[in-house]
């Protein structure tokens, strides 16, 4: 072989060493998650893990049920992107189909910005305005009931809040650029058909920009399930049924306020519980690849 | 039209109107409630020393320091690793199964929580390669966070580097390595930069990817000589420091002092990507 073949191979090696770094590493983050996630599985049993409804972790007879702590995950989610899409979805109609180009350049710049702003942030902005506020509810709703443990005003409330803002920018970004990619001729169409702006824009741009929407959604709700560090901060520290006034602690804010000084099994169900949103972030991506193949169709 | 049609089509107009709006006050009032909260802290004392009894002072000087080097060190091995990732993908590989599971695993990888890289730096890096909480581990851990970013970013550039170049390249007798090297990468090298300054972003963001590897520190490198030995001790990021003030240290003066330093640097960086795009923007050189 010449020189000059050999460096072409050295370098077509060195490339692909590159791209199957990628592969090597969500292989070994699996591996990792499955590893140290199961033994406590075993050890604490999987039903008393997974729907134990008492987290005692250093009580003299320790309880490990992380219930509701996988509750409020799904519960905090879910309601955040039931208040952040509606909102998302009419910013995109906005954006994509009724600004002018001025006002639409300021919006869309302040989403941008939104989505690049540490989520610490969030979470310590959260901390002064949103508990402070919900506290004054809270005193008012539960004004002279006893069985109502108060919480200064860190609640899942506030998380829901918090998360609802945080994923505004994925949705409104990505459904944004898919209706922007509808094509004019089906808007022509129905505007001439004599259906109104309004009519034009839900009944036809909306479906036809459907599969983008819906990755949008989904790319919403994983970044909602991830989101540590801002709740952390907004959301209490007890882990309780998920309600509106209670504070509770979620799949990732349990892991980032535990994990510094867990140890033995205690330690080992944080990695459970890691191991439990690594495989409901898998099912996202799942979905996320169906959505993004019925797209393409 | 009917008149309840057109009420109806009065509230849904107020209504998007309404939700536009919400992006624009809510980026105006963190800016505006960060800067009336925060702007009295950050002076030069503030950004050039570390907070310390003994001097009297008040200043995250070490996590300003901490930060800048994991940029530098995760991005001096993710860069090439991105890249190259990008020009396999793009220049080599003949669609098939492998590059369906390489994309797949990029990704995936983008969508793993920063929290789940933060338990497997600890565990991985910080753990089984001993390497304990230093900035060296928050780093790799980073590492896998952008590679995705820079490799989809490096991918579309080349994506739109026209084929006739290609041909132009190979019929001119020139090898491949040396057409990606000479001819590709330089024509892509605006999605690069732009990929390049979006991680950058994303870790000056990033808190609780590091929580749990580059832990606290909030040491300054003390003379040249220790720069290097550095990279195993452990280093708050200003974010991480953030965290801490705003929770167990219950400092908030220190807080928001950090968050209107973050939201400025957030700022240069967007106007950045924004410049970038707009000088190589292909459209707008006809």
């Amino acid at each position: 072989m010449n020189k000059k073949a050999i460096i072409e191979k050295t370098a077509q090696i060195i490339f692909l060493v590159c791209a199957v770094i990628a592969i090597l590493a969500v292989c070994s983050i699996t591996f990792y998650m499955i590893m140290k996630g199961t033994p406590a599985l075993k050890e604490v049993g999987v039903l008393d893990l997974l729907f134990g409804r008492i987290w005692k972790p250093t009580a003299g007879e320790p309880s490990f049920g992380i219930f509701y702590i996988i509750l409020a995950s799904i519960v905090g989610t879910a309601m955040a992107v039931l208040l952040g899409v509606p909102v998302g979805l009419l910013t995109a109609v906005f954006l994509s189909e009724l600004s002018s180009k001025k006002i639409g350049k300021i919006v869309s710049g302040a989403v941008e910005l939104l989505a690049a702003i540490p989520s610490v942030i969030y979470g310590l902005i959260g901390m002064m305005i949103l508990n402070p506020f919900m506290y004054m509810l809270e005193k008012k709703i539960f004004e002279g009931s006893s069985t109502h443990q108060f919480t200064g005003g860190a609640n899942l409330l506030s998380a829901i809040i918090v998360l609802a803002v945080m994923i505004l920018p994925t949705v409104i970004s990505v459904s944004t650029s898919s209706m922007r990619a509808v094509t004019d001729s089906l808007r022509s169409a129905s505007l001439a058909l004599g259906a109104t702006k309004l009519q034009t824009i839900f009944k036809v741009v909306i479906p036809a920009a459907k599969s983008g929407i819906l990755t949008g959604i989904v790319l919403g709700i994983g970044r909602a399930l991830g989101e540590a560090m801002a709740i952390n901060m907004v959301a209490g520290g007890a882990v309780n049924i998920p309600l509106p006034f209670n504070s509770v602690r979620t799949l990732t804010t349990q892991i980032v306020s535990e994990m510094g000084y867990a140890s033995g099994t205690h330690r080992q169900v944080l990695f459970t519980v890691g191991l439990v949103l690594y495989v409901f972030i898998m099912l996202i991506n799942l979905i996320l690849l169906k959505v993004r193949k019925g797209g393409d169709e | 039209m009917s008149k309840s049609r057109k009420i109806k089509e009065i509230i849904l107009y107020g209504l998007i109107y309404i939700c536009a709006a919400v992006a624009v006050v809510l980026l105006v009032g963190i800016i505006g409630y960060v800067l009336a909260k925060g702007l009295k802290s950050v002076n030069l004392e503030f950004l050039t020393t570390v907070t310390s009894v003994l001097h009297g002072t008040v200043g995250i000087a070490g996590n300003i320091v901490n930060t800048i080097y994991i940029i530098v060190i995760t991005m001096l091995i993710a860069t090439p690793i991105g890249v190259g990732s990008a020009v396999y993908l793009n220049e080599y590989a003949k669609p098939g199964r492998l590059v369906t599971i390489i994309e797949f695993a990029t990704e995936t990888l983008s969508g793993i929580p920063s929290i789940i890289f933060g338990l497997f730096g600890m565990m991985f890096f910080g753990q089984t390669m001993g390497l304990g909480y230093s900035l060296l581990t928050g780093s790799l851990t980073l590492i896998l966070m952008v590679l995705p970013l820079i490799t989809r970013n490096t991918q579309e550039a080349l994506k739109t580097v026209p084929d006739s170049y290609r041909n132009g390249a190979i019929g001119l007798g020139a090898g491949k390595w040396h057409t990606i090297r000479t001819i590709l990468l330089p024509s892509a090298m605006p999605g690069i930069i732009t990929g390049v300054i979006l991680a950058v972003g994303r870790i000056v963001g990033e808190s609780a990817a590091l929580l749990f590897t580059a832990g606290s520190g909030k040491a300054l490198i003390n003379g040249l000589s220790n720069l290097f030995p550095k990279m195993f001790q452990s280093g708050g990021s200003m974010t991480v420091q953030l965290y801490l003030s705003a929770t167990s240290e219950g400092d908030f003066d220190t807080a928001f002092g950090i968050a209107v330093t973050l939201l400025v640097i957030v700022f240069l960086i967007n106007l950045g990507t924004k410049a970038l795009a707009k000088k190589f923007d292909v459209t707008q050189l006809k």
